[in-house]
């Protein structure tokens, strides 16, 4: 059997792009079939879950009220403020500890201690200190993300082949050069890493947090409606959370295949 | 055929040219010799309670090329490292001179390991600029690190990541990087050592033409005494710290593989080698 009647049509990149994204949507398209015959003929009780049409309906409802684009707008602010400032810390920190002994010496063990308390144990002691305003979300998401990329840019920095950094003393780099072209560099891959993983932290803590402390966001969207039994309105909000949740991820993974081109990882084939 | 087999064959694997020779340059080339001279007295080195080199004393003429063998573990290494500034003598001194003139800079020395050690994040041509140092912004630079990667036959691979190169490759690009500043003094530590046999007997070509071409003075460590006997004007052996042979190489260049003079230079050098195993 010929499998492929069109060679020639089916060489060119878009098309192949465009058959490898439609392949990425086909088993979530399925699902979503599947579910909606289900609720339609009866199988599954409107009162575990509603008909995606339903939510569709209740999506589109909120957001020509407005509530859906507020509450929206507010947990991905809080989100990237939590990420920036978390982050930052971090990678402050990893640069400092993966660089000079002398600094991992004196903050590495306490940091690994900190690690060791479970961030979102803190929620009822941040409820305290900051009540349940922005502040609140901002640390919480702030100390989730702190730590992954902590670890991961001193790791990275540690694993820098030494044999390159000699090449580039061997060569006159000045001590900016060194870190810039060889040490920074090869520490990215290590870093990415680190980004993905705390961009999972951010979305997990700020839903937890949004649940709990809350007067606005996607998680107390979600809330509000559980108290007057809006399901449809539930399940949008979990939706959303996947949908921010894939749309970050995506966005890192842009970025690191950009930075990153040099990497066999990354080659075209 | 496996490379292994080849490996095994290198010393009589030969492709002898069609044209009789290159232009005849039996003597080291040019009239003002652009490499420096090389003075090393009692030079000592030891790591912790360990002697490495116990006392070198070696006068290496300007341009001159010395091929540098002995046992594993023997300090060839060590004592490349130490006339490069990577590491510090525990006794003894070596200078540089043109001339009658000391030259204390470091910087006119450059050095191939045996890892191309290639930034994997800066394409071949980046990679090659990085050899330029600080001259790198002058102007004219672009066309001297376009001109040297040419030189080593990799013209057209100038935006390619290193990663997509083959073994040999990027030994060229390495190359390149080292002699793009037109050093005055090149150390190399095994460079081919990782090459196959093919390979590496087109890399030592290149590399004599190099030598030849621009005059520096090249300091090669390597485990192939026929590579050293085929490139070097000069080879010395290193056993237990000491040079235990120190012989010239008066055949003319073009020399053939597995002709009889080196073969029979090949043989002293070996049985040196193998005597300094056999006797603790
Ligand atoms: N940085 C170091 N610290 C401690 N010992 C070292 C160091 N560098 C080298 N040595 C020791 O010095 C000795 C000589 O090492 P060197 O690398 O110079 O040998 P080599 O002749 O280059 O060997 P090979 O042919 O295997 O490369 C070895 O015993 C090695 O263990
Ligand atoms: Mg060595």
């Amino acid at each position: 059997m010929n499998l492929r009647p069109f060679p020639e049509w089916r060489q060119t990149r878009f098309t192949r792009r465009l058959t490898r994204s439609f392949t990425h949507w086909l088993v979530p398209l399925l699902i979503i079939l599947v579910w909606q015959v289900a609720v339609s003929s009866g199988r599954l009780s409107t009162r575990i879950l509603p008909a995606p049409t339903d939510v569709v309906e209740a999506g589109w409802r909120l957001l020509k009220s407005g509530e859906l684009q507020r509450n929206m707008w507010v947990s991905f602010w809080r989100a990237m403020v939590g990420f920036a400032i978390g982050g930052s810390i971090g990678f402050a920190f990893g640069l400092a500890n993966g660089l000079s002994r002398r600094s991992e010496a004196v903050f590495d063990s306490t940091l690994q201690m900190v690690r060791n308390i479970p961030h979102l144990a803190l929620i009822p002691l941040v409820i305290l200190w900051f009540g349940i305003d922005e502040t609140a979300k901002i640390f919480l998401v702030a100390l989730g993300v702190f730590f992954p990329i902590y670890i991961n840019t001193q790791h990275g920095i540690r694993s820098v082949d030494p044999q390159l950094v000699e090449m580039g003393r061997i060569y006159g780099m000045t001590p900016w050069e060194l870190f810039w072209r060889v040490i920074l560099q090869g520490a990215l891959p290590s870093i990415f890493v680190g980004v993905r993983f705390g961009l999972g932290i951010m979305w997990l803590t700020l839903i937890v947090a949004e649940t709990i402390a809350a007067s606005s966001g996607i998680g107390y969207m979600a809330m509000q409606a559980r108290e007057f039994l809006l399901l449809d309105v539930v399940v949008l909000s979990i939706l959303i959370y996947a949908l921010l949740g894939k749309a970050a991820d995506s966005a890192a993974r842009l970025l690191e295949r950009v930075c990153l081109a040099w990497h066999p990882a990354f080659q075209e084939p | 055929m496996s490379t292994t087999a080849l490996r095994r064959q290198a010393p009589i694997v030969d492709f002898a040219p069609a044209t009789p020779a290159a232009p005849a340059a039996a003597q080291p080339p040019g009239d003002s010799v652009h490499g420096l001279a090389i003075d090393v007295q009692g030079l000592r080195k030891s790591f912790g309670a360990n002697p490495v080199l116990n006392g070198i004393d070696l006068h290496v003429a300007a341009g001159q090329f010395v091929a540098i063998v002995g046992r594993s573990g023997s300090g060839k290494s060590t004592l490349l490292r130490l006339l490069l500034g990577l590491e510090q003598p525990s006794a003894g001194t070596f200078s540089f001179a043109d001339g009658a003139e000391r030259i204390d800079n470091l910087r006119v020395a450059r050095v191939m390991f045996q890892e191309p050690r290639l930034l994997p994040w800066a394409s071949v041509i980046a990679n090659v600029e990085v050899g330029l140092g600080a001259d790198r912004k002058t102007a004219g630079s672009g066309d001297r690190a376009l001109a040297t990667l040419a030189a080593v036959e990799l013209e057209e691979k100038r935006n390619a990541w290193p990663a997509v190169l083959s073994g040999g490759q990027k030994q060229r690009v390495s190359l390149a990087r080292a002699l793009v500043s037109r050093p005055r003094v090149l150390a190399l530590d095994e460079p081919l050592g990782a090459l196959d046999a093919l390979t590496r007997i087109s890399m030592q070509r290149l590399l004599e033409r190099m030598w030849l071409d621009q005059g520096f003075t090249a300091l090669l460590v390597t485990h192939d005494v026929a590579e050293a006997v085929t490139l070097a004007d000069r080879v010395i052996v290193i056993d237990d710290g000491a040079i235990a042979l120190d012989i010239r190489i008066e055949l003319p260049r073009p020399r053939q593989r597995g002709s009889a003079d080196v073969a029979a230079l090949e043989g002293r050098i070996l049985d040196k080698l193998f005597a300094g195993a056999e006797s603790p």
